[in-house]
């Protein structure tokens, strides 16, 4: 939005404003959908149960109704804890997700910012969320907290080498890192010569596809990954001693995170907001690209939670090996392949 | 000068109490965790006090009593229906095997047998409970490791079960039906083929689960290797039910003590497995509760006809004696040692009950684990609260 | 060629794929495609659904007073002592002309503490008048503990939801009782 939203001349703070209500936005509402459906509704009907109905038409306002239960409760600080990083820590998690989205382009137009190293800086931020929840298990004075957060300290370095590696596939095969050229480059590409509807990047990236939602899964610390949240053992972790409002907030952030990284893996491998038969710069696409996006982070979403809902969790040093006895050597041959496959083709 | 270590000792504690340092971080067996009462792992109000280093266990202490409600004493004050209802509630989720020993101990002391209808009964709810118990330690068992949706299905199709159990005593969870003599009523009409309609869903729900959680890779590697107890140690331990048989020891009380079910008159087997791990002792309950829709098919099939009670008087007055009974329930062996008096009700009751002796290897089996594997461990081991405190 | 295995990870998903097929779809025929998840999934959706337990549940003990005679073995065999009985005796005129008067106990009061109840039937199954019964009505609860201790005219409301016995499976020999009415 280099000034111009609708032909409208926009001063330089009028457009931040925009940008920021417009992060919120696109954070809040996919986070919202993705409780709903996913959590709400997904995983009761692999349940055989029904999930909430009673607020609202088939429970649809049941996450407002959790708001609100949330907002008004007790704000209980541990005696013990450190009260300036405990308060802090759920802030700097929700941070890494909302800058998360800076990157993210929604329409030919529609971003809020078109950087050049779009998805090296998605990654980087992505890592900023471990510091808060290293925080937040060393200042809840919790012994619970705190092998929770070592836990997830461990994890989410240990995860963050596979997650960028099977993007620096996709990074390879696309000639750029930024996140508009990377969708451009998907439309435009071809098939065996056929150039109808692309080249998505899942079909020749398929095993940096799978590498990338395990790493993602890794990095929501959803099952099988969720060793520091680990409810059975250490009874959620490093998020232990948070309650009410503070509670809401890890709760969304986990959600909205999941919606980062599925609308990520949905502008690296599936597409982003493009569709296969209409022009890159229509200016349709800057209305309907944001709902062809959040279809396909629905998707990919669908895949994140139905492996979430299935399986147990690994063990932490069972989780270790896996990262870097299994998944890294795997995507670095992955890397190794796109490059032999790009000079050659 | 130098300082006494009872003087150490009180300088440590005085600034504990003061709340300057940390006493559990300057000994040096490791940070102490409490997974105390409560807990969302420990079945119940159990307290397992483990120290750690790290993340693996240097030694876990186990203590029980917080469910401890009196039962032994609450038997000696109650007459013999009135016992029989209470102790349904000591293993709670398999409640009727609770009621046959110690029905089967009184009639021996008064020296009546029930009639071949009411054993043949007895067993088949005592299986149906086997069941119930079993298949919810199925769900569970994945809940405690992680998977969420297994224990849905679990209580799914547990319901089954419970249904028939209603039907024909009126209670899901606390049958009270057993009676000195026989039992309180007979099958309503239609009972048999409901309870083989419900096996057959029992058994999509075994291959299920095989399929969900026993086949899962992860699942796997989670439990295989971790905990294993040797044959020796478990019976040292007085281990029974599926943590014996899970450690390759070929015994089983329906088979080798003669109550009086209907056991020697069926084809059934028992399972063992050689291993001795958690994945061991989980395989054998889920071989047990297949095991147990079949026996209940071919209790069914074959169930002869005539009454349910014996001839005993109205008032019940259990002659003088002792007499001690253990059968094989879903958790291990419980039996009920009853002394009587001559009186309407027992004069002592003692109840050995399966799982207190179940968790007594859980201090030795602890040691050098690390802490998911203190929750696999337990699960795997399965106790009750209930069971274990009375 | 072996058929390949499947891994159990794959196995597990498609489980879980499938109960999320039956519980969205669980219509067969024409209307398949249509989800109705209400249909599907197990969940009773009480309060605007209810489920009817089976006639032998142990829902609430009624109380036909025609035939208490007042003695008493209901409350000495609870195990919680939760039934409160109190009655009188009365004379009642001679069954002939000419003969003795009767005694004839009436009853007073006969509460159950249904906060106290174990809901055994030890009372039920040892009165020998046939005067104690089980429904299997559940929807009782009050807001208040003390609430549940339900006398006489409430007991007796609850003779009407007693079901009658049912018959027996073949091969039994037991006698279908009658309750009365």
């Amino acid at each position: 939005m280099d000034g111009l939203l609708f032909g409208l001349e926009l001063s330089y703070w009028q457009a931040s404003l925009l940008r920021v209500l417009g992060v919120l936005v696109a954070v809040i509402l996919p986070a919202g959908g993705f409780v709903y459906v996913f959590l709400f509704k997904m995983m009761s009907f692999m349940q055989s149960r029904l999930g909430p109905m009673e607020a609202g038409p088939y429970g649809s306002i049941q996450l407002l109704a959790e708001v609100g239960k949330f907002l008004q409760k007790e704000d209980i600080v541990p005696e013990r804890a450190d009260r300036r990083l405990f308060f802090l820590a759920p802030y700097i998690v929700l941070a890494s997700t909302f800058l998360l989205l800076v990157v993210m382009p929604f329409g030919p137009d529609a971003y809020f910012a078109n950087l050049d190293t779009g998805i090296f800086l998605a990654l980087g931020l992505s890592s900023v969320s471990v510091i808060g929840v290293l925080i937040a298990g060393w200042a809840s004075a919790n012994k619970y907290s705190l092998i929770g957060g070592l836990r997830a300290a461990g994890q989410l370095i240990a995860y963050e080498l596979p997650l960028v590696l099977a993007v620096v596939g996709v990074v390879i095969q696309a000639g750029t890192l930024n996140l508009q050229g990377i969708v451009a480059a998907q439309h435009q590409g071809e098939i065996f010569g056929f150039a109808g509807i692309g080249n998505p990047f899942v079909l020749t990236q398929l095993v940096g596809f799978f590498v990338f939602l395990i790493a993602t899964q890794a990095e929501l610390t959803q099952p099988p990954f969720d060793m520091p949240v680990a409810e059975s053992e250490i009874v959620t972790g490093y998020i232990t001693e948070y309650s009410g409002l503070r509670f809401l907030l890890f709760f969304i952030g986990e959600f909205a995170t999941a919606g980062a990284f599925a609308a990520i893996a949905a502008t690296l491998f599936l597409g982003g907001w493009a569709v296969p038969f209409v022009e890159l710069d229509d200016n349709v696409m800057n209305v309907a690209g944001p709902l062809v996006l959040f279809g396909k982070m629905m998707l990919v979403g669908f895949l994140i939670f139905w492996v979430r809902f299935t399986f147990p969790r690994f063990r932490e040093d069972q989780l270790q090996a896996f990262a870097w006895k299994y998944l890294i050597p795997i995507s670095l041959v992955n890397i190794l392949a796109t490059m032999v496959l790009k000079v050659a083709f | 000068m130098t300082l006494t270590e009872a003087q150490q000792l009180g300088y440590i504690n005085a600034q504990a109490a003061d709340g300057r340092i940390n006493v559990e971080l300057e000994t040096d067996d490791g940070m102490v965790l409490n997974m105390g009462p409560q807990h969302p792992a420990t079945h119940g109000t159990l307290r397992l006090v483990a120290r750690l280093d790290g993340e693996q266990v240097t030694s876990a202490d186990v203590m029980c009593g917080y469910m401890h409600r009196g039962y032994e004493k609450l038997c000696e004050v109650r007459s013999y229906p009135q016992v029989t209802t209470l102790v349904n509630r000591i293993d709670w989720l398999g409640s009727f095997a609770n009621e046959v020993p110690f029905i089967l101990a009184a009639e021996q002391l008064m020296e009546v047998e029930a009639p071949p209808r009411a054993m043949w009964i007895r067993t088949i709810l005592f299986e149906l409970s086997r069941i119930a118990n079993v298949s919810l330690f199925i769900g569970d068992l994945a809940l405690q490791l992680g998977a969420q949706t297994p224990a849905f299905y679990a209580f799914r199709d547990r319901e089954f079960v419970l249904n028939q159990i209603e039907s024909v005593t009126g209670g899901r969870f606390h049958p009270n039906f057993d009676r000195i003599g026989g039992l309180k009523d007979d099958l309503p009409k239609g009972w048999i083929a409901e309870t083989k309609a419900a096996m057959v869903r029992l058994r999509g729900f075994c291959d299920e689960m095989e399929g969900l959680v026993y086949g899962n890779e992860i699942f796997q590697t989670r439990t295989r290797g971790v905990g294993i107890i040797p044959a020796h140690v478990a019976q040292s331990y007085g281990l029974s039910g599926a943590n014996l048989r899970g450690s390759g020891v070929d015994w089983d009380l329906r088979r080798d003590a003669n109550v009086g079910l209907a056991y020697d008159q069926l084809d059934w087997k028992v399972w063992t497995h050689p291993d001795g791990d958690s994945y061991s002792r989980c395989w054998v309950r889920l071989q047990e509760v297949r095991e147990a829709t079949k026996i209940v098919d071919q209790l069914c099939d074959g169930l002869p006809g005539g009454g349910i009670m014996a001839k005993v008087p109205r008032i019940i007055k259990v002659p003088e004696g002792e007499a001690y009974i253990a059968t094989e329930n879903p958790l291990g062996a419980m039996g009920y040692y009853v002394v009587s008096k001559g009186d309407t009700g027992p004069f002592r009751v003692k109840i050995r009950s399966a799982s207190f002796n179940n968790i007594s290897v859980a201090s030795w089996l602890l040691r050098g684990v690390y802490v998911p594997d203190i929750i696999t461990i337990l699960a795997s081991l399965y106790f009750i609260l209930g069971d274990i405190d009375r | 060629m072996p058929k390949p295995k499947i891994p159990g990870l794959f196995t597990g998903m498609r489980i879980t794929f499938g109960e999320l097929i039956k519980t969205l779809f669980p219509r067969r025929g024409i209307l398949t495609l249509i989800p109705a998840p209400s249909k599907g999934a197990v969940t009773v959706q009480y309060p605007h659904e209810s489920e009817s337990p089976a006639p032998r549940a142990r829902g609430v003990i009624a109380l036909k007073e025609e035939n208490c005679t007042v003695c008493m073995l209901c409350s000495r065999s609870c195990p919680d002592w939760c039934i409160y009985i109190e009655g009188h005796k009365t004379k009642a005129p001679p069954r002939r002309p000419g003969g003795k008067e009767r005694t004839v106990s009436a009853l007073d009061r006969f509460d159950i503490d249904y906060a106290l109840c174990m809901y055994c039937g030890i009372c039920v199954e040892v009165c020998p008048f046939d005067a104690l019964f089980w429904s299997p009505e559940y929807e009782y609860s009050e807001p208040r503990l003390a609430d549940l201790l339900h006398d006489m005219d409430r007991l007796a409301e609850w003779m009407e939801t007693v079901p009658d016995f049912e018959p027996y499976e073949a091969g039994s020999n037991a006698k279908v009782r009658k309750v009365p009415r």
